[in-house]
């Protein structure tokens, strides 16, 4: 097992545990992997999650299967800084298409993509109940609202001020 | 001015604090309820006429009074706060500002419907709403409003928060329930319906967040009291999270009295449309209801003055009205290309079908494919009939409402804006670098119906 | 005195019948046959919560019971719809029936390679089946289909996503037949896949019976891979002693030659029940079984009649019942004539019910005759032919 938990975050899988009924444990599911790929960089490796089963006592599979259906847990690596911008009906009308256009050429990367300093990744996301502050994205636990250019460019620059003092 | 029920505290300050919030007359419903025989509270929700807020608009007092009480197994209420209607955004904003509300809302339907342990499904990317909640439930329990023997009565409530994890069909109740599971978010095939066998087996009732808050002042006041505000079957008062093309997007509550027109244009609402442009169309009640144009959303096919409630903006079924649904205002402007707005639709239905049936999983992939082929100026005209066959068979065929709700934006975009496909499909060229406009949408009612 | 069941009357297509409480709509429709059961894809009776997911087995309620006789606005699912006492259902008889179904085959299509003659399921495949019900001749589908790599899971079973059509039998097979599941669906939506996710192999005893529950070409049997076409083989019922299965297969012959086993099939294609029990086979009878040695031959196989591998195969083809028994009640059928009462130009000398096979211009005269006619034939076309000849 490559990926442990420290004492801390385990007794918080087991609170989790502890709110569903007596052999339902598998109920903790989506909350734990959220943990867990919060704790180990940010998406889920299959060791990772085999680990998570192996917490929950369930198969793998449950888990792979689990992981693959929610759009919020990445399988494959991502930037320290996702950008999910929402590019559906109400965003749309408020020019999400253009912020997206404008993100791929600050970042010089398409939809999808990671910076090669791995810095930044760009997604293009559905529908995340933010319609009357569009257009917007997601970006970690909060949301990023009413865009513009300028504020996509404030926005880079303070992740990369941030993530240059933490090196 | 309609009376706020739900929002009226919002703005106070501290508000999700449970000090200011309890001040404020927080907690009364609890009090009052604990005191009560359940069925009473049953029958005052009842008489309330309480409708589901999540869209599909269910009687709740029913609903509640459907709960199976099998000997022997616990029962579960569990909150629907896995918001992700596109354009519907009143329930974070309830849950943001005043999360106590909700919390007073869900004890006192727990004790109603006898549930000891009861969860708040949430929408995985509404994380930091999520620890708003935590901090509330915490607070509660402190206070002794949750926990063991809540205020000597002997009723004992936990609540727990469930984060989702991205999946928009979870809003689905029993797909809510699967997920809750620690499942993939499949809808099950009903019956059994959830209030017989619902969450681990166990009977189940699922409410929406804006519901749930709705049964506080319904105890306080009494459900008779609820029952005269707004008009007709549309009782009480409804969030409208209104956004678009509008001067002041944001969260309404309204009283179900007003005119769209009105909702639209005051500005104690929406404030009119930006930079003094016309109204083209709007989907009133969240991305799945029909959208209707701009004649046929002020006055009904009748030429009456369409209403903000339940009836009135279905009036004239699908073919010229639409349907409240979750209350998610979307307004185009002149500007705005139907076709391209109804692209970015199927995407999101494309996007969150779950896959489980086979209409609703190759059906909304293929509509997605058409749409692109007519915006990108590829589309030819045996492509419009193609969609409306597409929907057609989707619509009805499926296990859950998505199918339904992926079918629906189509079908009305084509059967009131199918002149704009044609122009897109006639111009190709033109239609990649300009708009159609606002053509004939807004002429007034009488020339169109003729 | 033992309870006595209780029985629910239900109508479908017009034809009444009795059955248990509880009943589906689908299995009842069953019990009266073929001609009015309708298709289903996802739905397998010996798989507890398996259907409800291909809506091919859509059927109209048109009254949902004596007491409530209203008609249901939405089409069902038959297959997870229970029968109500005076239950009237429509399947073949209701337009938006086969409108609505013909959608469902249109939809399961737009993403199917359609590679039936390079497909070892063809002959067998009941999308094939649905196809040739309910399909178009061409497609409206002008997009790139969805492909996926083929997978060999394990030694015996090969993965042919692309074929798929998300019924989730399989997964209800490793679920309920197997001690854990390694496989499931992954992903959501159109793109969802069914795979291990990390390449295991699924190597569990009864992990074979993926391949007879899969009603499409997705998951195929390894070593029978491009062996051969199941309509040139030859069906056989045999048994053997095995300590972890009943041991009751039909193996498939060519010549001598064993070809592949299989479970032993009902007529709705699912593996039959003997003895009470599902008849599910274990890996060693289905995949290292191959001699007719290892066998006792019970018979050929009855296959219906309709069926491809029926082709050529006259022996133990299955006849339709007599409906003439059925409609009279037992009654004799009053003849309105008796040809021969009134003509006396063609009475037979020979009872033509016991010659083999049909009559011929040669079966009516006597075989001196017979001989002769023959010959001036074979004489006759040898002339012919010579005066073809530069």
């Amino acid at each position: 097992m490559s990926v442990q938990f420290s004492k801390e975050k385990l007794d918080r899988v087991n609170e989790l545990i502890s709110r569903y009924p007596e052999g339902k444990q598998k109920s903790a599911l989506l909350p734990v992997l959220h943990l867990a790929q919060q704790e180990f960089g940010g998406w889920l490796d299959v060791s990772t999650m085999d680990y998570v089963a192996s917490l929950l006592k369930i198969q793998s599979i449950e888990v792979y299967e689990v992981a693959s259906f929610y759009s919020m847990y990445n399988l494959k690596p991502v930037g320290k800084y996702v950008f999910e911008v929402c590019q559906t009906g109400p965003c749309m009308l408020n020019g999400s298409d253009q912020i997206i256009s404008y993100i791929k050429e600050r970042l010089n990367i398409n939809v999808g993509e990671t910076t090669a300093d791995g810095l930044f990744t760009l997604k293009t996301v559905e529908c995340l109940g933010a319609c009357g502050y569009a257009p917007m994205m997601q970006l970690g636990k909060i949301y990023k609202e009413n865009l513009t250019k300028e504020k996509v460019d404030q926005i880079i620059e303070e992740c990369t001020a941030i993530a240059a003092a933490n090196n | 001015m309609t009376k706020k029920l739900l929002l009226d505290k919002v703005h106070v300050e501290g508000i999700r604090n449970f000090d200011v919030y309890r001040r404020e007359g927080g907690y009364q419903s609890v009090e009052k309820a604990l005191k009560m025989q359940q069925d009473d509270i049953v029958e005052e929700v009842k008489k309330s006429g309480l409708r589901g807020r999540g869209g599909a608009g269910f009687p709740t007092g029913l609903k509640w009074s459907f709960l199976a009480k099998p000997e022997g197994l616990s029962r579960y209420l569990v909150c629907n706060a896995d918001e992700s209607e596109p354009g519907t955004f009143k329930d974070r904003y309830l849950m943001e500002l005043i999360p106590h509300l909700l919390i007073e809302g869900m004890i006192v339907s727990s004790y109603a419907l006898g549930s000891t342990t009861s969860y708040i499904y949430i929408r995985g990317e509404y994380d930091w709403v999520s620890d708003i909640l935590d901090k509330a439930i915490d607070e509660a329990k402190q206070n002794g409003f949750l926990g063991k023997n809540i205020l000597g009565s002997g009723f004992d409530c936990e609540i727990y928060t469930h984060r989702g994890a991205g999946a928009y069909i979870c809003g689905e109740e029993t797909a809510l329930l699967e997920s809750l599971e620690g499942k993939r978010g499949l809808p099950r095939i009903k019956p059994p319906f959830p209030a017989v066998k619902g969450v681990w087996d166990c009977p189940t009732v699922v409410n929406n967040v804006e519901t749930i808050a709705a049964v506080v002042p319904i105890i306080n006041d009494g459900g008779e009291a609820y029952s005269k505000i707004g008009v007709g079957r549309s009782t009480g008062t409804k969030l409208i999270s209104a956004c678009g093309n509008i001067n002041k997007p944001g969260v309404y509550e309204i009283d179900m009295t007003i005119s769209v027109e009105e909702f639209i244009y005051s500005d104690e609402y929406c404030g009119g449309i930006p930079n003094g442009k016309r109204l083209k169309a709007c989907i009133p009640g969240g991305s799945s209801v029909p959208i209707l144009p701009a004649n046929l959303l002020l006055k009904t096919a009748k030429g009456e003055t369409r209403m903000m409630n339940y009836e009135s903006l279905s009036d004239g079924g699908f073919a010229t009205g639409s349907m409240m649904g979750s209350g998610g205002f979307i307004v185009l402007d002149e500007d705005q290309c139907v076709v391209r707005h109804t692209l970015t639709l199927a995407r999101f239905y494309h996007h969150e079908s779950c896959g489980q049936c086979s209409p609703c999983r190759e059906g909304t992939g293929w509509m997605e494919k058409v749409f692109q082929k007519i915006e990108n100026g590829k589309g030819e005209m045996k492509d419009i009939d193609l969609l409306w066959d597409i929907q057609r068979r989707i619509e009805g065929n499926t296990i859950c409402p998505l199918g339904d709700a992926a079918a629906w934006p189509v079908a009305a975009a084509i059967r009131h804006f199918r002149d704009e496909f044609e122009w897109h499909i006639n111009n190709r060229e033109e239609c990649l670098i300009r708009n159609y406009g606002l053509a004939h949408y807004a002429d007034p009612l009488e020339a169109v119906v003729s | 005195m033992a309870e006595e069941q209780q029985l629910f009357k239900i109508t479908i297509d017009g034809i009444t019948i009795e059955v248990p409480q509880g009943t589906t709509v689908l299995n009842a429709a069953r019990m009266i046959g073929k001609e009015v059961a309708p298709p289903a894809m996802c739905y397998y009776s010996k798989l507890e919560g398996s259907g409800g997911k291909c809506r091919t087995c859509l059927v109209e309620v048109a009254a949902g019971s004596t007491k409530d006789p209203r008609p249901m606005p939405k089409l069902v699912a038959s297959c997870r719809t229970v029968v109500m006492d005076g239950m009237i259902v429509k399947n073949k008889t209701s337009e938006r029936v086969i409108d609505a179904r013909n959608g469902i085959v249109e939809y399961l299509l737009i993403n199917h390679p359609l590679d039936c003659p390079i497909c070892d399921q063809a002959g067998e495949c009941h999308l094939q089946d649905l196809g040739y019900d309910h399909g178009l001749a061409g497609t409206r589908y002008e997009f790139k289909r969805r492909t996926f790599v083929r997978e060999d899971i394990g030694p015996y079973v090969q993965l042919h996503m692309t074929r798929c059509i998300l019924c989730y039998r399989c997964v209800y097979v490793a679920d309920q037949l197997t001690d854990h599941r390694v496989h499931g669906i992954l992903d959501r939506g159109d793109h969802s896949d069914i795979s291990t996710y990390v390449s295991k192999a699924i190597d569990n005893d009864f992990s074979g019976n993926m391949i007879d529950v899969c009603p499409v070409g997705a998951l195929t049997d390894r070593t029978y891979r491009f062996k051969n076409r199941v309509w040139f083989l030859k069906p056989m019922d045999a048994h053997r002693d095995c300590d972890k299965c009943c041991g009751k297969v039909t193996l498939w012959n060519r010549g001598d030659e064993v070809y592949r086993v299989t479970a032993r099939k009902d007529p709705w294609g699912e593996v039959q029940e003997i003895d009470g029990k599902t008849a599910w086979i274990c890996n060693t009878c289905r995949f290292e079984k191959k001699k007719a040695s290892d066998w006792t031959i019970e018979g050929p196989t009855k296959i219906d009649r309709h069926s491809v591998i029926s082709a050529n195969h006259y022996a133990e083809k299955v006849q339709p019942p007599d409906p003439l028994n059925k409609v009279l009640f037992g009654r004799k059928p009053l003849l309105l004539m008796d040809i021969h009462e009134v003509s006396k130009v063609n009475t037979p000398d020979i009872d033509l019910s016991k010659i083999p096979g049909p009559a011929t211009s040669t079966t009516f005269i006597d075989r001196d005759e017979a001989k002769d006619i023959e010959q001036a034939e074979a004489e006759r076309l040898l002339i012919n032919d010579h005066k073809e000849l530069p």
